[in-house]
């Protein structure tokens, strides 16, 4: 039995992803609009720097990005909930669970925020020069980033819209919450800029996936209260 | 005239602490010197704030449980108790480290976990104070209450641990208690934190209950 409500639940949250994506695809303002806030970030990061562009540490480097990504990912996810009318909802609300409608959510911000910043480093590195001592981990800690910020930011996007001034109430609920995780990871990304061994970011990693779970647990559990009002 | 004897009990603590905090017995140490009796005041106030804001996520909880509006008062009351107690607390904070580390704000990733920790509680104040509608409130802040204190938690006391800090108990410096704290300082410092928390708590209950005065007025 409870196989079976696994089972269905599962085949939920796919249709869930399903349908955002589709909404997405059907509306490309949305996506290509966050493309294209990223990419004109970088750019007017660069132009600014433009002049001592070899003077930029790799500290700068690496904390600049992250700030971009931090911008991004707030914009980004804080619409998930307000783009679509309030009518629909309740009728998602009246079909499905809504752990399977949270879930799903995460799921779908996990796999935006990756294109973004996925995106955002190849033109960073591209427009900034690239002094990254080891790709793969620098990759490893964009994935882990882009997996903490979007299950963070979806609960509180989910709080923030039910709230009139949502846009300020966005940031300022998110930015206090989020900054543990961002300072981990842009410590993992410092390891590796630097080209340090594996073994010395293992507390890192650890960390974030530690709080990677706490918070979608948190999601979980919390969200079906979230959606009742 | 019932429900009195805790609130004797904290002035009866407090009125101890700050005599004997102040007169008592305490170990000479070299650069702490006599700025240890700061110990129970900063440290207790920590503890206490810490204790505060696990009752103020306990009461949102059982207000998501149960959805009785009292529970949601007394989670927002103790709540601003906290902020209260971390706002003292780094005020203690910065005057000990002033006298030991020769600045009152040194970049330290507990003072910054200290005051990332207050903008999280002050954003929970902004989240209540930008509702109408009282149910509505208070489960969307309970909602944010919660996460928080989970947050909150490894911020304050995890993440310091992993890198270098100036107090003790991280980056390779011992635990405060494991050389300094003496059976003398124990007899002050343990009562402190008691005292420190039910004086929390009596001044969240007047807040309560001028709060329940003005809600019957209301209608």
């Amino acid at each position: 039995m409870t196989n079976l409500g696994l089972h269905t639940k599962l085949k939920e949250i796919k249709t869930l992803i399903l349908k955002e994506a589709t909404l997405e695809w059907r509306q490309k303002y949305a996506i290509s609009g966050m493309l294209l806030y990223v990419v004109s970030t970088v750019f007017v990061c660069y132009l600014s720097f433009s002049l001592k562009r070899n003077q930029l540490t790799p500290i700068v480097w690496n904390t600049l990005y992250w700030i971009i990504l931090l911008f991004t990912a707030v914009n980004a996810i804080a619409k998930s909930f307000s783009q679509e009318r309030f009518g629909r909802l309740i009728y998602y609300y009246s079909l499905c669970s809504p752990q399977a409608i949270i879930l799903s959510k995460i799921l779908y911000n996990c796999l935006i925020m990756l294109l973004l910043s996925l995106t955002g480093f190849a033109f960073y590195a591209f427009v900034m020069g690239n002094p990254v001592g080891d790709i793969k981990l620098y990759l490893v800690s964009i994935a882990l980033a882009a997996v903490g910020f979007a299950s963070v930011l979806t609960l509180i996007a989910g709080i923030a819209t039910k709230a009139e001034n949502s846009a300020t109430l966005m940031t300022v609920l998110s930015f206090p919450i989020i900054l543990p995780m961002l300072l981990m990871t842009i410590k993992l990304a410092k390891n590796a800029l630097d080209g340090l061994d594996w073994s010395v970011s293992m507390d890192e990693i650890q960390t974030l996936l530690a709080i990677d779970a706490i918070v979608v647990t948190l999601s979980y559990l919390l969200f079906p209260y979230l959606w009742k009002s | 005239m019932r429900k009195m004897w805790w609130k004797i009990a904290s002035i009866i603590i407090l009125l101890y602490v700050i005599v004997m905090g102040l007169m008592g017995p305490v170990p000479h140490l070299p650069i702490i010197n006599e700025t240890i009796r700061n110990t129970y005041f900063h440290v207790a106030l920590w503890l206490a704030m810490t204790t505060l804001l696990f009752s103020s996520m306990i009461y949102s909880i059982a207000y998501l449980n149960k959805g009785d509006i009292k529970y949601d008062d007394r989670a927002s009351e103790i709540a601003k108790a906290g902020i209260f107690y971390g706002i003292l607390g780094c005020l203690t904070g910065s005057l000990w480290a002033n006298f030991t580390w020769g600045d009152p704000w040194p970049n330290d990733p507990k003072l910054n976990g200290a005051a990332v920790g207050i903008l999280i509680y002050l954003a929970y104040l902004l989240l209540r104070s930008s509702f109408e509608d009282e149910q509505k409130k208070a489960r969307i802040s309970s909602v944010y209450n919660i996460f928080a204190f989970a947050v909150f938690i490894p911020l304050i006391y995890i993440l310091p641990r992993l890198t270098d800090s100036l107090h003790p108990g991280s980056g390779g410096n011992s635990t405060f208690g494991s050389f300094d704290l003496n059976n003398d300082m124990r007899k002050v410092f343990y009562p402190a934190i008691i005292g420190w928390i039910l004086l929390g708590l009596w001044m969240a209950e007047l807040r309560v209950r001028l709060k329940i005065i003005e809600r019957s007025q209301h209608d």
